[in-house]
């Protein structure tokens, strides 16, 4: 039975696991957005969550708690400069899960799980403040005029909040390399599903654009 | 031991296998874009998920 025995195996020993999430954590902060499977992001978050929590406690016995997890002291010492502000007005549930569709090659359920309070670039602002912004601002950008119309409430502002996000998160090749880095140990047999799948955006690339052409 | 007195006809067979039916995965419509996508995901054509630009595609 699995009764009161909480967390996922994912067909690895304690030891495995527990070097993959390291990498993970370590890479989750270092680009606040990467690209894994659902499982492996559902549990990532607990890590996470743990890591903010002691970065906003933020005294030297944290710190230390956190380099012992996070595999670059630069990461750990630049959240932890970070931390009040990005974190500061938000309670737990520092991360956001995205599902993203399954993998070619072993259908694999993908994710996107990215940090909630993205960049130091971005205001920090209550999460509600920023969910009743965000949605009307992507709305403006696409070069659809009947877009702009219905959505006249947006303003100006809420448009370069939305360029100032999409410039400042790192792109798909960004998240591409931090599960790279979440597999070192790509020969063990078991990573190698961590290696990077075929990416699907560059593929729908030229699909996109005669779409457009279409249209 | 029982044994089937007749083989089964072709038609009790695939009468049978009628209920054997595969459907295609469940599609809803991207409030951003208007392509098909999975419902709870973000959609691959334009990366939205929740008005949100979540994959950082390019808007178009």
């Amino acid at each position: 039975m699995r009764h009161r025995k909480a967390g996922v195996k994912l067909g690895r020993n304690s030891s495995h696991r527990k070097a993959m999430f390291r990498n993970m954590v370590t890479s989750l902060f270092k680009y606040n957005r990467i690209r894994t499977t659902d499982a492996k992001a559902k549990e990532l978050r607990g890590w996470a969550d743990r890591i903010v929590t002691l970065a906003k406690r933020g005294d030297l016995h944290a710190r230390r708690q956190a380099l012992s997890i996070i595999r670059e002291q630069a990461v750990v010492h630049r959240l932890f400069d970070e931390a009040t502000d990005r974190f500061g007005g938000i309670e737990g549930g520092y991360t956001r899960i995205v599902k993203l569709g399954r993998r070619p090659g072993d259908a694999a359920p993908m994710s996107m799980i990215e940090l909630v309070a993205g960049d130091k670039t971005r205001t920090p602002k209550p999460s509600k403040a920023k969910t009743a912004e965000a949605p009307k601002a992507p709305a403006v950008t696409p070069a659809a005029p009947e877009a702009a119309d219905a959505a006249p409430e947006a303003s100006d502002d809420s448009v370069d909040a939305a360029a100032a996000e999409t410039t400042a998160v790192p792109g798909p090749e960004a998240a591409d390399d931090t599960t790279k880095s979440a597999a070192p140990e790509a020969s063990a047999a078991p990573e190698a599903e961590e290696a990077p799948a075929p990416e699907p955006t560059g593929e729908e690339a030229p699909e996109t654009e005669t779409k457009t052409e279409e249209k | 031991m029982a044994v089937p007195k007749r083989k089964t006809s072709k038609s009790k067979r695939d009468k049978r296998r009628t209920h054997d039916k595969i459907s295609g995965p469940e599609l809803v419509e991207c409030p951003e874009c208007g392509e098909a996508k999975l419902p709870h995901h973000a959609c691959l054509e334009c990366g939205d998920y929740k008005g949100q630009n979540v994959l950082d595609k390019e808007e178009d």
